[in-house]
């Protein structure tokens, strides 16, 4: 069992506060953190080596030389192996540039490390939240896909994945290989024991660039190869002007505002 | 690819009862704007299996042609079929604008089409429009876990596909006096390639009442609940008005109620007529989930909740003692 997962380091977006002067965001002293839906993935191939111990567990990420604290993080956790794919030609790429460029690595990582069967992402990063690198790297490599996963199992040559939908979980059968993302499932990710993150902390972490994937069509990488052009930003307005009720009494608090929403004819 | 018409299409998702969900009727409405400023005609997509009724809610609100693939295989979604078809009828008719709704398969399905065609995609999108200087669609949405807006453009690739969050655009009044014209596409898809297989399908014991994204109204509970009993007041509100229970990342995270009723980035992303939050703080991952509510209402006892800056209506109190007579109020009038 080969499994990889791809795992994208992340600003912690609930540490994002917005400069009330200047209306932007400070992203000044905002911790970089592991993508928590890339540590669900992580956790599911996990599971998946706790009861296939010779089950091989390699991480790749794309990002700047900071990402690589994601990686032994990684290491440190669960996985065998890391790679970084950084390269200043990949810089400004949207998501299809990202996904190509990701995809075009994992064939490269696969030269050294074999064909993977499973590969694991996160449903989205909270920094995008856009939820299309997984589906464009599974579309990239032809693989089946599932989203939003919340557990898999492997089973002879296919995989039992437990799936997120509207009315429930749905259990899905798909053959490798595959690509899964995966939403919050029940559980947390595990813990790194000392042994493991020592081990991470020396672990050498190979960098691919642009000149090591020989195959890469530069025109489809970075911001070339985006279709989509960031026009402009800004922070949401906040809503104002709303009605506040603090009566002396929570019941006449709860008359008031059956009033005003039935006087608005809400209810 | 190039684009072969100035037409805007909306995929139609279908349920599988043949019937459409809400979402694809609510883009008609941008989508109309859309296709009127880009000089073209609205087309609606709709694949399923027996969709007669979906193809004619199309044409009541508002669609000027509809595309049609229907077939036992795409009764129940999956990425191989419906993306093998979306694909051979853009290549077919080539359109110039694509809207997606961004359900859980819109989500699924937008990226392999988007990356099968090499073109771009805006996810999540909570506001359309047409860019004045260039005539391409500008795609705003929310990055940064609702932090920061970004308006994004697709140039030089056709389509220019976006999903777009359920509930962020009302569907415009039925017209059943409305025609279209309504064409047949015949697509198959082998069952060899569908490489995924549904085995079995594990509900939710409550989730029947759990359509978050097409309830009108949500009551929702956060940590401000307590406890699995803390729902007991929220539930009841919620039956009184005819609502769906929603919960914020805290009390789902507590174990207090299944996920199926989380609301924010982590769940849904929800745009009711009313969204009454009880005991939620509004974290901003929260907000991005809710804060396309047309009414929000938010009761806390905390005067200095991030919620009550979003709120309609802020009531600053012991949620315990103001649902049951806001409840009760709200049977009075039922009655």
């Amino acid at each position: 069992m080969n499994m990889l997962v791809c795992v994208k380091q992340v600003p912690d977006t609930t540490e994002i506060k917005i400069d009330p002067v200047t209306n932007t965001l400070i992203r000044a002293g905002v911790p970089s953190i592991l993508n928590p839906f890339d540590g669900y993935a992580l956790e599911a191939a996990a599971r998946i080596k706790d009861v296939d111990p010779s089950a091989k567990i390699v991480v790749l990420s794309m990002g700047p030389e900071q990402a690589k604290s994601v990686l032994k993080e990684s290491l440190a956790i669960a996985a065998d192996k890391a790679y970084l794919v950084s390269d200043r030609v990949f810089g400004g790429s949207d998501t299809l540039a990202t996904s190509y460029t990701i995809s075009e690595s994992i064939k490269k990582v696969e030269e050294l490390e074999g064909k993977f069967d499973i590969i694991f992402c996160g449903k989205q990063a909270i920094d995008g939240d856009t939820a299309q690198v997984g589906p464009e790297i599974a579309e990239h490599l032809g693989l089946p896909q599932v989203t939003y996963s919340l557990e898999a199992e492997v089973n002879g040559d296919t995989v039992k994945v437990k799936k997120e939908v509207g009315e429930g979980v749905e259990v899905i059968a798909v053959r490798m290989p595959c690509l899964l993302t995966f939403t919050k499932p029940a559980w947390d990710l595990r813990y790194p024991t000392i042994k493991r993150k020592i081990a991470a902390n020396r672990a050498g972490i190979p960098t691919l660039t642009a000149a090591d994937l020989t195959a890469i069509d530069r025109t489809r990488a970075g911001l070339k190869g985006s279709p989509t052009k960031v026009k402009k930003t800004f922070v949401p307005q906040k809503k104002s002007g709303g009605v506040k009720i603090r009566e002396e009494t929570s019941e006449a608090s709860a008359k008031r505002l059956f009033g005003l929403l039935n006087e608005a004819g809400i209810i | 690819m190039e684009a072969k018409t100035k037409d805007l299409w909306v995929f139609i998702e279908t349920n599988e009862d043949g019937t459409a969900k809400s979402v694809g009727q609510e883009l008609m409405t941008p989508g109309r704007m859309i296709a009127e400023k880009q000089g073209g005609s609205l087309v609606a997509v709709v694949i399923g299996n027996k969709v007669d009724e979906a193809v004619m809610a199309a044409v009541f609100h508002g669609a000027d042609k509809i595309i049609v693939v229907e077939g036992p295989e795409y009764q129940h979604y999956s990425t191989d079929a419906y993306s093998i078809a979306l694909t051979a009828l853009i290549k077919k008719y080539g359109p110039t604008s694509l809207l997606i709704g961004a359900t859980n398969n819109g989500r699924d399905l937008g990226p392999r089409v988007s990356c099968r065609l090499k073109t771009g995609l805006t996810a999540d999108c909570t506001a359309l429009d047409v860019d004045a200087e260039t005539g391409n669609v500008a795609w705003t949405r929310p990055a940064f876990g609702g932090n920061l807006m970004a308006t994004i453009l697709c140039p030089d690739h056709r389509p220019q596909i976006g999903t777009v969050r359920p509930g962020v655009f009302k569907k415009a009044d039925a017209n059943e006096s409305r025609t279209a014209e309504i064409i047949r596409e015949d697509i198959h898809v082998d069952a060899a390639d569908i490489r995924t297989r549904v085995l079995e399908l594990i509900k939710d014991v409550d989730s029947e009442s759990v359509d978050l994204e097409g309830a009108e109204i949500i009551v929702s509970g956060g940590r401000g609940v307590g406890g699995p009993e803390g729902f007991a007041p929220v539930k009841a509100l919620a039956e009184a008005l005819g609502a769906t229970v929603g919960a914020s990342r805290a009390a789902v995270d507590s174990g207090w109620i299944s996920h199926a009723h989380q609301v924010g980035q982590t769940g849904k992303t929800v745009g009711p007529k009313l969204y009454i939050a009880c005991g939620i703080s509004g974290a901003i991952q929260h907000l991005a989930g809710m804060s396309g509510s047309d009414c929000i209402v938010a009761i806390n006892k905390d005067p200095e909740a991030p919620i009550f800056d979003i709120a309609d209506y802020g009531v600053v109190g012991n949620l315990f003692e103001i649902l049951p007579i806001l409840t009760e109020e709200v049977r009075k009038a039922k009655a």
